[in-house]
């Protein structure tokens, strides 16, 4: 190794030579002055730069907790990296080991089927971008106070590229029967979790994941097996996907009873309400970040729609007075993040950013006081209501109506 | 070769020919399990009682059941502490403070005894046997007024509970802003 240094540091020496005219006083002072430390050697995991500290939130990050936040003010593009995946479980992470996991289909079908990860993996495959939101994301956001951030705000959403098994390829293999209507999926975590989709949507783009950005699903996102519903709340995405039950009806289960339902003002209560409505919100700038003086800034942020594709997006700097078209980076997935820009000078005045999605369905991302109009004040879940961020005289980003 | 049986071997060839389709459109991994398997790899409970095992308890049973295992979370008479109440709050649908809880709220009997049997008591689901499954579902149901005192829940009485709030549910019917 030693031997091999100086004809290493002659190559790199007569290649900064040659370079050297056109660089910088500075630039050329660190190519000819001290001795330089080699850097790291290949790693078999590579991992963030260590002056980065992107991290999941947790309300309690002890036994009690049960969701994280993913940092969406950190992130560029439309991937989530897989370890900053939000996270939501009812009874903790299983560790399941793939060979032992089997998924059994069974039911009103007309052959009953037990499938390895080899089976499913040998299977024809789709790799399609999809975001999953809980429907309890931005629950705090049916206040006005809201949260500081968007990662409190808008945290419980994160998209990434899943690669599986269309479920309709596999209810083909075990041939449903014509009385069935339902599917029930369950998984493999202490509290065997479980919801019921209808058949109708089971067999559209419903996929039985087993990849993620590339590599296998993470353990908090169900390895080595999950049931992906594109576009609806994520409690449906069933992880550790052990056994899906063709039915006659939906078992009514709590998650889908108890829970996840939209209590009204007439006091009845909405249910199955799947399908996450459009929605967007401004990443950058954005609440807790500051702007250090005057000038150009890039507004971004993103925009989803759980009924299709985002048409458009609008920005508007002056608190909703004004709205003007932000560029949408393409290319468009349908049901995934959508990432929108737009161009600004911030004048060092008080500004209050807000942005508006629109879908291919026409749907309009809503204010908060239309949403509180149409169901009252005791729904939980599914607020996709317009987020406003107050860029303040300091630079300082707030939430705008705090 | 007769005609009659020239079109009869015409149609055997269809008839395998059409087989033959349908497996190669099948990938044929995957394996059919045994009725053993099949029993193991876990049940579904439908809201019409599908499902359900056999068993009963009675509300006595189930008030010792819920002493030992439920009472340190959800409060000794099931109002709640640590953990969710699991009775009161009927006609609090309607108000600013709408307490939802199985007695208030839930449709099915069916979905409580599925819920308890999946994933309670939190720290160790799996614990509680279908019988006492059953009697905790029996004693809860009385504490809520639901069912009397006398009342015996099994695979075949279960279903046929009325919960207050069985009609309280109405179909997704969004979008609902302009």
């Amino acid at each position: 190794m030693s031997k091999q240094r100086p004809s290493r540091r002659a190559f790199l020496g007569l290649a900064g030579a040659a370079a050297a005219s056109s660089l910088h006083p500075a630039a050329r002072a660190q190519t000819t002055g001290a001795i330089r430390d080699l850097g790291d050697t290949p790693s078999d995991y590579g991992r963030p730069s260590p002056f980065e500290d992107s991290r999941r939130w947790s309300r309690a990050p002890d036994a009690t907790a049960s969701s994280s936040n993913t940092p969406l003010a950190d992130l560029e593009g439309i991937v989530t990296p897989s370890g900053l995946h939000f996270e939501r479980h009812h009874t903790g992470v299983p560790a399941i080991d793939p060979d032992t996991h089997r998924l059994t289909i069974h039911g009103l079908v007309d052959r009953p089927f037990v499938f390895t990860m080899d089976d499913l993996v040998r299977m024809s495959s789709v790799s399609r971008f999809h975001f999953i939101e809980c429907s309890g994301n931005s629950a705090r956001e049916w206040s006005p106070a809201g949260a500081p951030n968007v990662q409190l705000s808008h945290g419980l959403a994160s998209c990434s590229e899943w690669t599986g098994v269309l479920l309709a390829d596999l209810l083909d293999e075990v041939g449903v029967r014509p009385e069935a209507s339902w599917i029930v999926a369950e998984g493999a975590d202490a509290g065997l979790m479980s919801r019921s989709v209808p058949l109708e949507r089971a067999l559209d783009d419903v996929m039985i994941a087993y990849g993620q950005n590339g590599e296998a699903v993470r353990p908090e996102q169900g390895y080595p097996l999950r049931l992906l519903v594109p576009g609806c709340e994520g409690s449906i995405s069933v992880k550790w996907l052990r056994r899906i039950e063709v039915a006659h009806m939906p078992s009514m289960a709590r998650d889908e009873t108890s829970k996840y339902t939209d209590l009204l003002p007439d006091g009845k209560a909405r249910q199955f309400t799947l399908v996450m409505d459009a929605k967007s919100v401004i990443t950058r700038p954005s609440g807790e970040q500051k702007l250090d003086r005057p000038g150009f800034c890039e507004i971004r942020g993103l925009a989803w729609s759980g009924r299709g594709t985002i048409s458009r997006v609008e920005v508007s700097t002056d608190g909703g007075e004004s709205w003007t078209d932000a560029e949408i980076e393409g290319p468009r997935h349908a049901k995934a993040f959508t990432r929108f820009r737009s161009t600004w000078r911030w004048d060092g005045g008080r500004h209050v950013l807000m942005s508006r999605a629109t879908d291919d369905t026409g749907y309009v991302q809503p204010t908060l006081a239309a949403l509180l109009e149409a169901r009252g004040r005791s729904t939980i879940y599914h607020n996709n209501r317009i987020k406003a961020w107050e860029v303040q005289e300091s630079g300082e980003v707030t939430n705008a109506e705090a | 070769m007769p005609k009659r049986s020239w079109l009869s071997a015409f149609a055997l060839l269809i008839v395998s020919g059409a087989a033959f389709a349908a497996d190669s459109e099948r990938t044929g991994l995957g394996s059919e399990p045994t009725a053993e398997e099949l029993g193991a790899a876990g049940y579904t409970v439908f809201p019409d009682g599908k499902g359900l095992p056999a068993g009963s308890g009675t509300v006595s049973e189930g008030k010792a059941v819920y002493q030992q295992s439920c009472a340190a979370c959800h409060g000794r008479n099931a109002e709640g502490d640590e953990a969710a109440a699991l009775v009161g709050g009927r006609d609090s649908l309607t108000s600013e403070r709408p307490r939802k809880t199985v007695e208030s709220y839930w449709p099915y009997a069916t979905t409580l005894w599925d819920y308890i049997r999946r994933s309670m008591p939190y720290e160790s689901p799996g614990l509680l046997t279908d019988s006492e499954i059953y009697a905790v579902v029996a004693h809860l149901l009385h504490l809520g007024g639901v069912v009397g005192e006398d009342a015996v829940l099994d695979e075949e009485t279960l279903s046929k509970v009325e919960m207050p709030n069985r009609d309280g549910f109405v179909p997704d019917d969004r979008p609902d802003t302009d």
